[in-house]
């Protein structure tokens, strides 16, 4: 058994409450972190080696030092809770389940940051989740835990939870902040980033649900024993949230580092694919990142054990090797046809493009228009070549990573799985369409 | 321009959303654009008119044009009306492989309408939508502010059962019962 940070305590009951939480040593971060000094949380963030938890990856710690804080002008913490990313369902769980973690959270990262107003920003249709965190901190507020001089200290502090409205783009960080703005939710071009220019022009730090979680036990342990969990510079807990062809989906605590192979199928985490099937591919960080045939997601390309961890993953670079990201974990069976599964992908970025950038504003399109016809029948081996095209000239091409996350899932599902594509085309009668509803408890014959 | 407005929120929505104009910094109450934007739909019978968008704007102090581009971005907003039950069902990736097509194709059989369409006697309209943070619990739906998660054929009977039977005031996403 791995050691759980974020989920210990994540099935006592009533935890939701700020009573039940107490009693489980909450807020105890919150107490410790007040009497340090702001730039030693800091500190101690950056020696945890924690990375962002939302899927850049990038250390939270130095994004926290990058902070620019000129006399006189507000700062703000805002908290990243627009998890949209296909396959990505961990934040939601955890607000769901323990929101006072993350409103500890979000405290202890304010008064390191000096910001006496911040914001978690949720996904609109995610409104019962908005109405527990709301409970939470009017619970907090009454408690002396947000507001003026929280707990004796001196440090004012408000949060607000402010709703979406559905916009997968809003997990952008600069289109986050521009929809906080009460603007359409189109990314801003950096520089200036946010630690400079951000919410209303002032300095701001915005950070995944899961990062800000994590905060609460590295001040709690000390950065350095934070660090000493997982491997390499994949340090501290991850939570991985795991759908699919497989028989436990669910979210799952790992310690960075466990073996692909046994978190599928391991009884601890995934339990193995679903009716004794065979595996054929997993992607491994939520719809953007690359899909990945069954040897390359179990063994590195020289036969060692594939690890979860940001390097292992990404091992072989994207020939033989994918990220991390978002933890998002979706696993296909040996049934599953790879063309329709990226075919819903492609459709959901095109959807998604705000439309700023024509590339990826029209390439989205072209490329789902592609695989539809590809589907229908009347595919040929031209257009697999031009969906190759397309999503070479998307990649790198635009404002925000969407346009990357859009041409990745393309990319490596012609890298790995060319000849089903060029099976579909060469002979429609082999094309899998909606071969899954046999999955599908008392369905109808006519309605199959 | 709005003197021939008709459309006005009640009390209750009135003083909601002060509160929530109450949460950005002084000149910054446009920030609370999106929030009052579900509130109106809410208000609104689920969904946003011309009219019900200049009247945000008043209400906010900024032009008709900045809540008209907002509102046409996210896909949460009607702008169009809708049934009393808007029935989302995710179509993305992880909803697709176990099965979210022919939950789409038992539904529009069902009602006898197509994705995007509502019934005759408005009651139902029926969405496909993009990944709602549901992927363990595939495939899924929302209507109003529930999820109904783990879907079979046998369950969406009984939710649309319990639709017609219980279902009074729209419930779209936001509905009455969030402005208290």
């Amino acid at each position: 058994m791995g050691r759980k940070l974020l989920t210990e305590n994540i099935n006592v009951p009533g935890i939701q409450s700020l009573d039940v939480y107490r009693k489980q040593g909450g807020y105890e971060g919150l107490k410790k972190a007040l009497g340090m000094s702001p730039d030693a949380i800091v500190e101690e963030v950056k020696k945890s080696g924690l990375r962002g938890r939302g899927g850049a990856g990038f250390p939270t710690g130095m994004k926290w030092s990058f902070l620019a804080k000129p006399d006189g002008v507000p700062r703000h913490l805002v908290c990243n809770a627009d998890e949209s990313e296909p396959g990505t369902f961990k934040d939601r769980y955890m607000m769901e389940r323990i929101p006072h973690l993350l409103i500890e959270g979000m405290a202890i990262g304010s008064f390191a940051l000096g910001a006496n107003t911040s914001y978690i920003y949720i996904r609109g249709e995610l409104l019962y989740v908005f109405h527990i965190l709301q409970k939470a901190i009017d619970e907090a507020y009454a408690a002396g835990l947000l507001g003026k001089n929280i707990m004796g200290s001196g440090f004012d502090f408000d949060l607000h939870v402010h709703c979406g409205a559905g916009a997968y783009i809003c997990g952008e960080e600069t289109a986050l902040i521009e929809s906080l703005e009460g603007k359409r939710g189109n990314p801003r071009i950096k520089p200036p980033f946010p630690a400079i220019q951000g919410l209303w022009q002032r300095p701001t730090v915005v950070n995944n649900v899961e990062s800000i979680m994590a905060v609460v036990p590295i001040v709690k342990m000390g950065g350095d024993e934070y660090a000493k969990i997982g491997v390499g510079k994949s340090t501290g807990t991850k939570l991985i949230s795991a759908c699919g062809h497989i028989n436990k989906p669910g979210v799952y605590e790992i310690e960075l580092g466990v073996p692909v192979e046994e978190f599928i199928y391991s009884d601890e985490y995934c339990g193995g694919i679903r009716n004794g099937k065979d595996l054929k591919a997993v992607v491994a960080g939520g719809s953007s990142v690359p899909v990945l045939p069954k040897d390359l997601i179990l063994k590195l390309a020289n036969g060692e054990p594939r690890l979860m961890s940001y390097e292992s993953l990404s091992e072989g670079g994207f020939a033989t090797g994918t990220m991390l990201g978002s933890g998002g974990f979706i696993v296909m069976d040996e049934d599953t046809s790879i063309v329709k599964n990226l075919y819903t992908f492609t459709r959901f970025y095109h959807h998604e493009s705000c439309g700023q950038c024509s590339p990826c504003r029209e390439g989205t399109g072209w490329m789902e228009k592609i695989l539809h016809k590809i589907l229908d029948g009347h595919g040929t081996l031209a257009d697999v070549d031009l969906l190759w095209e397309i999503q070479s000239k998307i990649e790198g091409k635009t404002i925000c990573p969407l346009g990357d996350a859009a041409a990745w899932p393309v990319a490596s599902a012609i890298r790995h799985f060319r000849s089903e594509f060029e099976e579909y085309v060469k002979n429609p009668s082999s094309i899998k369409k909606d071969n899954h509803y046999y999955r599908l408890n008392n369905i109808s014959p006519e309605v199959a | 321009m709005n003197n021939e407005n008709k459309l006005k929120f009640s009390d209750e929505a009135l003083a909601l959303s002060q509160r929530m104009i109450k949460r950005y910094p002084e000149g910054k109450q446009k920030s609370a654009l999106i929030p009052l934007l579900h509130v109106a739909q809410a208000e609104f019978g689920g969904w946003l008119s011309s009219d019900a968008m200049d009247y945000v704007a008043s209400l906010l102090n900024i032009t008709p044009i900045e809540v008209y581009e907002v509102a046409s971005f996210y896909s949460m907003f009607n702008l169009k009306p809708v049934g009393k039950c808007v029935i989302e069902v995710c179509h993305t990736g992880p909803c697709w492989l176990l099965g979210s097509d022919d939950i789409v194709k038992y539904i529009e059989k069902k009602l006898s309408i197509k994705a995007g369409q509502t019934t005759a006697d408005g009651m139902f309209t029926l969405k496909t939508v993009e990944c709602l943070a549901s992927c363990g619990t595939a495939p899924m739906m929302q209507i109003g502010e529930t999820y109904h998660e783990n879907l079979t054929l046998d369950k969406v009977d009984n939710i649309i059962h319990e639709c017609r039977a219980t279902v009074v005031e729209p419930v779209s996403h936001w509905s009455k019962k969030e402005i208290k």
